[in-house]
């Protein structure tokens, strides 16, 4: 079946506002020169010894057992999308727009496809990307997985990525990114998430990215009635630049969401991140705690911002970070708006120094130096996860105590 | 073993056989001097208290002892089993068989007291049986909790003499064990410090030492220490057995002490 005219029209029209978008540059982040990369990967061949190791540290199991589904996408190629459920669809996204005409009401609909010459960029110079559905009424137990590796130097891989949870389903969603450790290259990753009436979805997503890499995922998330999205970010190894601002509308009344984000930020990354909700139905509710630890000579600009414009809403925002060396910056910007009667909006902000007091309590009970800064960062960054499915709680748990090891 | 010495505080050659030996000690704190001149012995097996006001010291002499990076020894040393310690790292004398109880321990985020309490009885402790210890001070709910987050004033104060029961130290300090903890707790907390010191035994048949701070005394009603000192203003005012030093605090303040102290100067 070949798509629909309207649906044809559609996508003609999304192209055209890309195309108009392709010099915009983004009000925050440093600009990339996207004329010093290649939109061609290179050779297959090699590295794939690197791709297990790398993929298993941003949580991805390459044997896929214990997953309800796998995608697996190197540089531009979906090298494996499979599917172990019926209740779950996994596949890469040009065969889920070839395959669903309806696919357009999810298609550009979480943002703008002209936000930014990065979101235009995964529109006009796509490069995959995977499609996860959770088919009405399913829950699926086991998470579903999708990784996404860069493999070729100075590469730009654009990815666009839509998961539907159909009504009152429920699935679990472990993403992982990761490159190898020294290479150059642009990852846009623009991630589209909808959660229907009375569905839930737990999404982790871990990064590991090389250090000399830009990273500019967007990411969108709509929430209808009595939908609960809970997420966690966790950015693990050093990056050139990450730039990431995702926004939940939650328009649905009773809607939930809960966003955690780390960010282990070392050697001279640069990361401006922060997520934003919209409590826009009645009732809806939304908690972001972000934070971030910072080393070395990295900047960190930690964001955070909720918007009430719906009757008797309610969002919490926790911003926390600790810096480790002078060099290291952190600028925490928490906001709140309110636009409706009956809400309650509320934050709290914290900037420091490690707990020297904490410390000094583990050295006088035997633990050396070393392990008595990492066992304060751990803690610093324990996040409460016992509403997540155990694999995917055990997977952040991990990510965490490797984080806490390597500063 | 090979130990490492922070600059500027190369290891003396010990003075006496006492199991601590504090000789002409002075430090400060952000700058302030709090202690002018500390003369401390403990011998192996004795139990000693310390008395003393508020902002006498008290709690600086411990973390001086421990090695706390707040607290910066200008003058004087601090031996421990004959080794001059002064100049050591505070985990490097917790190994060497020093443990302290915490006046206000910070809560430990992230680790659970049972973890804490494993790895000091695995590397410290000697054999110290964990569930044992934990229901003599009454904290079996307590050990699948995060260390102090949460707990309340009396079950900080047990935490804390319960860690010492399982690293089982040669030397334990404790700070104000009983300061703002009720009867029951009191009572609770003097049982375990005298479990972990023999207290009930001779001096001469105990194996471990301690040194227990306290400016209220009532503990003493529990513990039997074998020597009391009065630290005013930075320097041991006096020292005896406790009975007769207490029953002069009791009666007439830390004022005589004082007046005492000035009259030696």
């Amino acid at each position: 079946m070949s798509p629909g005219e309207d649906v044809k029209d559609r996508l003609r029209k999304i192209k055209e506002r890309a195309k108009d978008a392709v010099s915009k540059t983004p009000d925050v982040g440093p600009d990339v020169d996207l004329s010093k990369l290649r939109f061609e990967p290179g050779p297959e061949e090699g590295a794939t010894g690197d791709l297990a190791e790398r993929a298993s540290s941003v949580g991805i199991d390459m044997s896929g057992k214990g997953r309800a589904g796998t995608y697996v996408q190197i540089d531009y190629s979906a090298m494996v999308d499979r599917m172990t459920s019926g209740n779950v669809e996994v596949m890469s996204i040009s065969r889920a727009i070839d395959t669903y005409d309806w696919l357009t009401d999810y298609y550009w609909r979480a943002m703008d496809v002209d936000v930014d010459k990065f979101a235009a960029l995964a529109e006009l110079r796509g490069s995959g990307g995977y499609f996860i559905r959770a088919r009405r009424g399913a829950k699926v137990e086991l998470p579903v997985q999708a990784c996404l590796y860069l493999r070729t130097p100075n590469l730009a891989q654009n990815v666009h990525n839509i998961v539907v949870v159909e009504e009152g389903a429920e699935l679990h969603v472990i993403t992982g990114c990761a490159s190898p450790v020294t290479i150059e290259g642009l990852h846009v990753g623009v991630s589209e998430l909808y959660v229907k009436r009375d569905a839930s979805l737990t999404f982790t997503m871990i990064h590991g990215w090389s250090n000399e890499m830009d990273v500019r995922p967007r990411t969108g998330v709509v929430l209808e009635e009595n939908a609960s999205f809970k997420s966690v970010y966790v950015n693990l190894n050093p990056v050139k630049s990450l730039q990431s601002a995702p926004v939940v509308y939650l328009n649905g009344p009773n809607s939930k969401a809960s966003l955690i984000s780390i960010i282990a930020a070392s050697d001279r990354s640069y990361f401006d991140v922060g997520n934003t909700a919209y409590l826009r139905g009645r009732g809806s509710r939304a908690e972001i705690t972000s934070k971030v630890v910072a080393k070395d000579e990295a900047r960190v600009i930690s964001r955070g911002s909720i918007v009430g414009e719906g009757e008797g809403v309610k969002g919490h925002l926790d911003c926390r970070g600790i810096i480790l060396n002078p060099a290291a910056t952190i600028l925490a910007i928490p906001q709140l708006e309110a636009k409706a009667k009956d809400l309650e909006l509320s934050h709290e902000a914290a900037v420091g120094k490690i707990a020297e007091e904490e410390i000094y309590y583990l050295l006088a009970r035997g633990f050396d130096e070393e392990e008595a800064v990492s066992t304060v960062i751990r803690g610093f960054m324990d996040v409460d996860v016992k509403d997540f499915p155990p694999a995917l709680a055990a997977q952040v748990e991990k990510t965490l105590d490797i984080i806490a090891k390597s500063l | 073993m090979s130990k490492t010495y922070y600059i500027g505080f190369e290891p003396k050659p010990k003075l006496s056989g006492a199991l601590l030996d504090i000789v002409n000690l002075h430090a400060n704190v952000e700058g302030k001097d709090v202690l002018k001149g500390i003369y401390l012995s403990i011998e192996p097996g004795e139990a000693h208290v310390l008395l003393g006001p508020n902002g006498s010291g008290k709690t600086t002499l411990v973390n001086a002892i421990m090695g706390s990076p707040k607290v910066r020894v200008v003058e004087g040393r601090i031996y421990f089993k004959g080794e001059d310690i002064t100049g050591l790292p505070t985990h490097e004398r917790v190994r060497m068989g020093i443990g302290v109880a915490f006046q206000h321990p910070p809560g430990i985020r992230g680790v659970k007291l049972r973890v804490l309490l494993e790895k000091l009885s695995s590397r410290l402790g000697k054999g110290a049986d964990l569930e044992k210890a934990a229901l003599l001070v009454g904290m079996k709910e307590l050990l699948d909790r995060e260390v102090n987050v949460g707990f309340s004033g009396g079950e900080l104060k047990r935490s804390e003499v319960l860690q010492l029961l399982v690293q089982s130290p040669d030397l334990a300090l404790f700070d104000e064990p009983d300061s703002g903890v009720d009867v029951e707790n009191l009572a609770v907390i003097a049982n375990a410090i005298n479990e972990l010191c023999g207290m009930n035994a001779k001096p001469s048949a105990r194996i471990r030492s301690a040194l227990l701070i306290t400016h209220l005394s009532y503990i003493l009603k529990y513990v039997k220490a074998d020597r009391a000192h009065v630290l005013i203003d930075g320097r041991i005012a006096c020292s005896g057995k406790p009975a007769e030093i207490m029953d002069e605090v009791m009666e007439h303040g830390f004022g005589r002490c004082a007046e005492c102290l000035r009259e030696r100067m």
